[in-house]
């Protein structure tokens, strides 16, 4: 065997690789496991009767109605902004790109706080909704105002360095041979991010379906109404059901897992035009 | 036919343009020559119309295109870095141009087909249409932009620094190809460099721009026989520059006589290696003493040094070198053949 520089000890390499493994099955496998473990203590009769209920049920319609929103909104809003900062020049970009970090950089329950000083009933907007019988906080509409919110730099985050990186030579390219401004967004902008924005979404989505703080702050925990699955979740597991509890967080995993899974998959079937196009 | 009229842009403080006009007749290739900064990048862009000026006008074939957007001019532009669209195959790259127009304008699939191939065969890239351009190398890729930008069948073709990308023996087979090519079609083309051996080899015309200005326009041969400015000679190719004093309608430069414009006063002389005679001492001409001899292939370059302390570089054939048996410090007799004088500050 040639003895290369960049080549370490077989030790090395092997110690490397075991501690990562283990890393991954202390801190990954390990808990996930656990969760279907426990949610299929009593046998797959015992899973679907803890997940039902009309109560269950009604936690997954509204995450999954949450995220339908959510992840549409901030995938049309990621590509304005990030078509926005990497193909113009303007004032007070800079200032724009550190506000659509600002969802990261403040805690989830301070992103629900502000919502409830809004619209709650003592904030500013809360007497005029009041008046028009609107309901903001403890309802629907201000669940997805909180998951936008917490969901805002993902799909924008993903794509600004992309587009950056890739500049403005092939829309003016497009433009020159006669592409309309909506065919170059169509034709070339698009399909030149479609990885990374497929990534930001399913980011985006995963963060969507699994958003707690926030939510719980403007939530008001009605069962049935405005429990979405995290809280759900924790509302079982306070009143010591066990099995529903990791019954619906399993559904939680499972939902992240097929979606991880869906990401590999398109990436297994465009393997071919990956590589070719430099991915 | 373009024609430039008092084009003005700014950027900030920076005067990328001022007050540029120029003339391009049906059929033409020129060369926009400057170095970096010059402002011909610039040109080139608001020609294609991806910027506006802020002032001036210009006009395509007669008609007045200054407001006229990017798609409506029908240009064929060639970018420095090619921009191809990475995500299509050479094939669908070529294609696009008439894939996006709309109705009646859009050529049927088999007739698209049809072109993009006559096109790929004309760019001698026949069987890669298939391929993705990070496959291709850089000669290719150029050829797939070109391929592209003529699919619209523009009316005028601009290319950015065309050769800029690429090492020295593609460009040099590029160049010859482009000139061809450009002779079979009759385009009218301009195109951005800053190496004047390009823009000699392969415009009609070149057009040398300094800091937002242009300097000169003239065939190479007159750019480089006779330049209007101290710029126009320092960018193209090697010159002594000598500072001399002018009377009389003649300029002493060391010890040597040359004729010069009728204002007095100090100058400096502008003069061509290759117009730099060398030859056996005589007593009746100026003499120099060798200083230095290197051969470059067919050429040899001479390093004089004239009694004043003047030095002054010379380019002898091989043939020249030999018969005199030029050696360092040897002593010799200098002619200047040819040498401009521009009077005052330069």
């Amino acid at each position: 065997m040639t003895k290369s520089a960049t080549r370490d000890p077989l030790i090395v390499r092997w110690g490397l690789t075991l501690l990562a493994l283990a890393f991954l099955a202390l801190f990954l496998v390990l808990p996930l496991a656990a969760v279907l473990v426990e949610a299929f203590a009593r046998g797959w009769d015992g899973y679907v009767r803890a997940l039902g209920g009309d109560d269950g049920f009604a936690a997954i319609r509204l995450t999954l109605l949450v995220a339908a929103i959510a992840v549409p909104f901030n995938i049309v809003f990621g590509l304005c902004a990030s078509w926005a900062i990497a193909k113009f020049d303007f004032r007070g970009k800079s200032l724009l790109v550190s506000l659509i970090e600002l969802p990261f950089s403040v805690s989830p329950v301070i992103s629900g706080l502000v919502y409830v000083l809004l619209f709650g009933l003592q904030g500013w907007l809360g007497p005029w909704l009041a008046e028009h019988d609107l309901r903001v906080i403890f309802a629907v509409p201000g669940i997805v105002l909180a998951t936008v919110f917490v969901t805002f730099p993902f799909v924008a985050r993903e794509l600004i360095p992309l587009m950056e990186e890739q500049g403005r030579e092939e829309e003016e390219a497009a433009l020159t041979l006669g592409a309309s401004g909506l065919a170059t967004f169509w034709l070339v902008t698009l399909p030149n991010v479609r990885w990374g924005l497929l990534y930001g979404v399913l980011l985006c989505n995963a963060r969507a379906m699994g958003e707690f703080g926030a939510v719980s702050v403007v939530s008001g925990h009605i069962r049935g109404l405005t429990n979405t699955m995290p809280l759900h979740v924790e509302i079982l597991y306070n009143e010591y059901d066990f099995v529903g509890a990791f019954a619906v967080a399993s559904l939680l995993a499972i939902l992240a897992l097929v979606t991880l899974a869906a990401k590999t998959a398109l990436e297994w079937w465009h393997r071919d035009e990956l590589v070719a196009t430099g991915h | 036919m373009i024609e430039v009229e008092a084009v003005s842009k700014h950027f900030g403080d920076f005067a990328a343009l001022d007050r540029v006009s120029l003339r391009v007749s049906q059929g033409k290739l020129v060369a926009l020559l400057g170095p970096s900064g010059s402002g011909k990048t610039t040109l080139l862009r608001i020609l294609a119309g991806l910027e506006q000026p802020d002032s001036g006008r210009i006009r395509l074939g007669g008609v007045d295109a200054t407001g006229l957007g990017t798609r409506d001019r029908r240009v064929g532009f060639v970018f420095q870095h090619y921009a191809l669209f990475r995500h299509m195959s050479v094939a669908e790259n070529v294609a696009f141009g008439l894939k996006v127009r709309k109705g009646a304008d859009r050529p049927p699939k088999t007739e698209i087909a049809r072109r993009v191939e006559e096109l790929l065969s004309l760019v001698q890239l026949g069987g890669l249409a298939g391929r993705y351009p990070s496959q291709l190398s850089g000669g290719q890729r150029q050829r797939v932009a070109l391929a592209r930008a003529l699919a619209v069948e523009p009316r005028l073709l601009l290319l950015d620094e065309p050769f800029g990308a690429l090492d020295a023996q593609v460009r040099k087979d590029l160049r010859r190809w482009l000139r061809n090519l450009h002779d079979e079609m009759g385009l009218t083309g301009v195109f951005v460099t800053h190496d004047q051996e390009e823009a000699m080899e392969v415009a009609d015309e070149v057009v040398v721009m300094n800091k937002g200005r242009i300097e000169q326009i003239g065939t190479p041969a007159d750019i480089y026989d006779s330049p209007a400015s101290p710029f126009v000679y320092r960018f193209l190719g090697n010159v002594n520059t000598v500072p001399c004093s002018v009377s009389g309608g003649t300029a002493r430069v060391g010890g040597l006589h040359v004729g010069a414009s009728s204002m007095d006063g100090g100058g400096t002389a502008f003069v061509r290696p290759h117009d730099v005679e060398i030859l056996e001492l005589s007593p009746d001409l100026p003499q120099a003493t060798i200083r230095q001899v290197m051969v470059l292939g067919p050429l040899v370059r001479v390093e004089l040094a004239l009694p004043d302390g003047t030095v002054l570089e010379s380019e002898v054939t091989r043939e020249h070198k030999e018969n005199l048996a030029l050696r360092r410090g040897q002593e010799v007799s200098v002619f200047l053949r040819k040498a401009k004088v521009f009077v005052g500050e330069v």
